[in-house]
């Protein structure tokens, strides 16, 4: 190569090195904005059509559901703010998914590992897994009806038997039937997954069962397992509104957006779904980082 | 000397799934003595790993009979570890700990494993890595690991199946001097399984040559060379020549079978 050929071919390099930075530059501004963008678009159309259609039950602007949104603690249509609407439903939600999660995960776990367990129970549970959770309400109501955890506890007054009073066992039930199948399934694919490498290798280290179990299955199926409890949460929040439907419901914010649409109140209605769609979406951020954080060899390991 | 390991009429046929039978091995027999260095080679599919997992007692026999120190073999024993084709350590675990786990399970006191694992990662040149996780190290350094974690139970036999197998060629001469000097200072008896037989004359006493469909001893060769060896010495030539010629006859009578 002589000297121009060299320094046109490193010019040459050098533009293209500025342009890769420069696209590069505009990349991260690019993926900083870019979630964004839709969301903007969206608020932007809802405010527009609002003013022109001017009319609050069939859609409120953008600032009046901030309205109530900004004052979550403002009691609405006297049945409490929504921050207490909210709780309430974190805490059906939380028993339902308890329940769901402390049967799954040993189930699961234990079909995984046992071919014989798997075919004996897996036909059973089959049958049920096609089944939504809302198609159970007219059962469910048949079976538990209005009981409460209070009166199961038999608590029959003070600020308990309120909160306890709102958590029907049938609300619970639907959301454990919902959380149930996800976590179920990830169980057992967490441990069905594991290599047979590395339980041959611990087993030429001299493992008995137990350790087998505490050692590689465990700890194998255990990002799996974490995967199910994060979609389980999901669906699990995700039935909470047909849960609140139910009778006996006086609380909730799936029964606060039932309420207000009966009373017309389409901007409770609307901000009622965006503190679902906003708790559902911590949620699911929160079991994310878990997951991140402690599973990293996971994804790399592969 | 003693035999260490003995094999008399030893078949193992496989049924999948699907119900086809694989005869993985065919009427083996096969002494191995204390402190012998034995490299097995073979084509893909001569039930190399097989035979090692039988010999490990990860697997049972269809037929015939393993002692191993002059017991029948009925499952792992303490006096014998290996080292996996396929990557093989815990990926949750740091490499302290999958090299302390034999140690863990014999219930072995923390700071006693730890000093104990510590000492051969050094020997083994990786006790910079000491708490980083698998997936942070190199494929040489991972294999490093898995050898490290089978010798750290102090096993009189070492099974090791093709370990240097997916190292690049600089990188694998280093694992081999490294594994025959752990084999000369600390006279363990090893079965070194490869497809290579020029790593097999480089690293064994004793090369037993096998071939597929089905599996099975086609030749048993005693390496008669000093170490540290020399892959341009004259003799070393003449044994490669020979198991090579061998080894392309068994493709040949193969390829003819079918
Ligand atoms: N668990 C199993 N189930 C069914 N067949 C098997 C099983 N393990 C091995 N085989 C069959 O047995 C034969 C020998 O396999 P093996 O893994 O021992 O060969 P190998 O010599 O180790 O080959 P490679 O060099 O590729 O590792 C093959 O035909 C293989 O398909
Ligand atoms: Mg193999």
């Amino acid at each position: 190569m002589d000297k121009t050929t060299r320094s046109v071919s490193l010019s040459f390099l050098s533009i293209k090195n500025f342009l890769t930075v420069e696209v590069f530059r505009l990349d991260r501004i690019g993926s900083f904005l870019s979630p964004i963008i839709l969301p903007v678009f969206f608020i932007v159309f809802w405010q527009v059509f609002a003013v022109r259609i001017d009319n609050s039950i069939v859609l409120p602007t953008v600032h009046e559901v901030l309205d109530i949104l900004v004052k979550p603690t403002a009691n609405l249509l006297s049945i409490g703010s929504l921050i207490r609407n909210v709780l309430v439903s974190i805490l059906r939600v939380g028993l339902g998914y308890f329940a769901a999660v402390l049967i799954a995960i040993p189930l699961g776990l234990f079909i995984g590992y046992s071919k014989k367990v798997a075919e004996f129970i897996m036909p059973f549970v089959n049958l049920f897994r096609p089944i939504a959770p809302l198609a159970w309400v007219p059962l469910v109501l048949a079976w538990f009806g209005v009981t409460s955890i209070a009166t199961i506890f038999q608590i029959e007054r003070g600020s308990l038997y309120v909160l306890f009073n709102n958590i029907k066992v049938s609300m619970i039930f639907i959301i454990f039937i919902g959380a149930f199948f996800p976590i179920l399934t990830n169980s057992i694919y967490g441990v069905k997954s594991v290599r047979k490498t590395l339980i041959d290798s611990i087993l030429t280290l001299g493992a008995n069962e137990k350790d087998v179990l505490l050692k590689v299955l465990l700890p194998a199926a255990l990002p799996s397992v974490v995967t199910g409890l994060r979609i389980g949460l999901g669906v699990a929040w995700m039935c909470l509104v047909s849960a609140e439907m139910l009778p006996g419901s006086l609380a909730g914010v799936g029964y606060l957006i039932t309420h207000a649409y009966t009373v017309a109140r389409t901007d409770i209605v609307i901000a009622g779904m965006i503190a679902i769609s906003f708790v559902g979406g911590l949620l699911d951020w929160i079991f994310q980082k878990i997951e991140a954080k402690f599973f990293k060899w996971q994804s790399m390991s592969k | 000397m003693d035999n260490i390991v003995e094999i008399n009429g030893l078949s193992k046929i496989f049924v999948s799934e699907k119900k086809q039978a694989v005869q993985a091995l065919r009427d083996v027999n096969l002494d191995i003595k204390d402190q012998e260095f034995v490299c097995l080679i073979g084509p893909s599919g001569s039930g190399k790993s097989t035979l090692l997992r039988l010999m490990e007692g990860l697997i049972t026999p269809t037929t015939g009979t393993i002692k191993v120190m002059n017991k029948p073999l009925k499952g792992p024993i303490p006096e014998a570890a290996m080292v996996f084709q396929e990557y093989s350590l815990f990926p949750w675990r740091n490499i302290i700990d999958n090299v302390a786990l034999g140690l863990e399970l014999r219930k072995v006191p923390k700071n006693k494993r730890y000093e104990i694992a510590g000492k051969i990662l050094e020997r083994f040149g990786i006790e910079d890595f000491y708490s980083s996780f698998p997936h942070e190290l190199s494929g040489g350094m991972k294999q490093r690991a898995a050898i490290a974690r089978a010798i750290a139970i102090s096993p009189q036999i070492l099974y090791m199946d093709e370990p240097f197998g997916a190292l690049d060629a600089f990188t694998r001469f280093k694992m081999q001097k490294g594994l025959i000097s752990f084999w000369l200072e600390e006279k363990r008896t090893i079965v070194f399984v490869t497809h290579s037989v020029e790593e097999a004359v480089f690293l064994g006493t004793r090369v037993i040559a096998m071939s597929s469909r089905p599996g099975r001893i086609i030749g048993d060769y005693k390496i008669d060379l000093p170490y540290p060896r020399d892959r341009w010495n004259e003799e070393f030539g003449t044994y490669f020549k020979e198991l090579m010629t061998l080894m392309n006859s068994g493709d040949i009578e193969k390829s003819m079978a079918f």
